[in-house]
């Protein structure tokens, strides 16, 4: 007994140092599991409160260009309503059902980032906004990511740029489907795979999310077909995508909820048991 | 020594936020960018408890992994630096280091950059092997550590320079 307390004493440094670095070993696994990361996040009072401060400054730089961008999506949604051909014979809508799948929250993002593998976003809604996990984020160009942690007034977001996401989309013109995943080479480009060798591919062909899961609705754009190649085993293509979104620079954003997304899933799941 | 307390919490304040807020943004070439606040750990006081001082460095590094969301990449690598620093002080000051005399700001300038430039590559190295966790890309991860630890280095030395009292 005395040996040991001996040998705990002489050597405390490294096995305190033993101690911390299997911790921090913890948190990275975490952090490289998809959402795994409950403790190191920056959806929390502290870290929440400082981004927000200084975005406070941060907003007043970009003013102009984000005008630019929010005046842009207005004159598209403008022109989708003006060009509406036949508002007058609508079906009967049944008044009981409300009919909206989906809810839109308008939110501004506080940290950005780009450069790392895995990379997060923080944005100024949270659980007292009743954003949860799992709602897709989007910007007015294109889908920005997917909602990780809450706290009661922030949320992190997994953004499309990160290793650990996958999202599924499809080519908008034939509608073949794949998965989205990040090379992390470059924050302007996304991978789209597992599109079968028989799909027609141009460049330049519109990809969009396909709506095949419960986070995001169908056809929000993604990118443009900028390259593309046929992987090792010569059954599926990885074509290159160029993302519609600008990813260094985003302010407003907006939170999808889908409304039937606990229905379905529990659907999904009792057929799979 | 309330004034050294004062002097080293006031740096770990500063380098915190310079770094989360002002040089995680510079993405220098796309993806480069220098981690100063590891000046901490390379000028903290040779008479240290090192219970106290890994420990420190420990959280330092978890600070930077929660405004960061990297997990735990930060904590580790700093707590490693903060293990093996005694060591790398003996391998690059040698004598003056074992006789206890030593101070930052009158050592040969050919043995600070060693010592700085020991810590920052190990730093580095075990910061992006953590963040790519992908043996696959050991390239990025070796192409990573060399350009960042550059700026790294440069950018501490300078600092030193800047800030070192005259006497």
């Amino acid at each position: 007994m005395q040996q040991i307390i001996n040998f705990i004493i002489r050597n405390k440094a490294f096995l305190l140092y033993l101690l911390l670095f299997s911790i921090a070993m913890v948190f990275t696994i975490q952090s490289h599991s998809y959402h795994k990361s409950k403790f190191i996040n920056s959806a929390n009072f502290l870290t929440g409160g400082i981004y927000k401060s200084v975005n406070d400054i941060n907003e007043y730089v970009n003013l102009k260009t984000q005008n630019e961008i929010l005046q842009e999506e207005n004159s598209n949604l403008k022109s989708i309503l003006f060009n509406q051909t036949d508002t007058i014979n609508k079906t009967f809508i049944d008044s009981s059902y409300s009919g909206i799948f989906y809810k839109f929250y308008p939110a501004i993002v506080f940290k950005n980032s780009y450069s790392l593998s895995n990379n997060v976003l923080l944005i100024n809604k949270g659980k007292k906004d009743s954003i949860r996990q799992d709602f897709g984020v989007i910007s007015s160009k294109g889908i920005v990511g997917i909602i990780d942690n809450t706290s009661n007034k922030y949320a992190t977001v997994i953004s499309i740029l990160n290793t650990t996401s996958r999202i599924s989309a499809k080519l908008k013109k034939s509608n073949h489907f794949g998965s989205l995943v990040w090379n992390t080479k470059s924050p302007e480009f996304i991978q789209l795979t597992e599109i079968p060798k028989i799909a027609p591919l141009t460049k330049g062909d519109t990809v969009v999310t396909s709506g095949r899961s419960t986070i995001f609705p169908k056809n929000i754009p993604i990118g443009i077909i900028d390259s593309y190649q046929l992987d090792a085993a010569e059954n599926f293509y990885t074509i290159h995508v160029k993302l519609f979104n600008d990813m260094t620079s985003i302010e407003h954003v907006y939170i999808i909820e889908n409304k039937d997304a606990e229905e379905l899933n529990t659907l999904i799941n009792n057929t799979n048991e | 020594m309330n004034s050294i307390i004062f002097t080293h919490t006031f740096r770990f304040i500063i380098l915190v936020l310079l770094q989360v807020l002002v040089l995680n943004h510079i993405n220098f070439l796309g993806y480069l960018n220098p981690y100063l606040y590891i000046l901490f750990i390379l000028l903290y006081p040779l008479k240290n408890n090192r219970v106290v001082f890994i420990f420190l460095s420990f959280l330092l590094g978890l600070t930077i992994d929660l405004f960061l969301d990297s997990g735990g990449v930060n904590a580790a690598a700093s707590v490693t630096i903060a293990y093996l620093r005694p060591y790398v002080l003996k391998f690059s000051f040698g004598a003056v280091y074992d006789h206890q005399t030593m101070k930052f700001g009158n050592v040969e300038f050919g043995s600070k950059l060693t010592y700085f430039t020991i810590l920052t590559v190990i730093h580095h190295f075990i910061l992006f092997s953590l963040e790519i966790f992908n043996v696959s890309k050991i390239i990025l991860i070796l192409q990573n550590t060399l350009f960042s630890s550059i700026f790294t280095i440069i950018l501490c030395i300078l600092t030193t320079i800047i800030f070192s009292r005259r006497n």
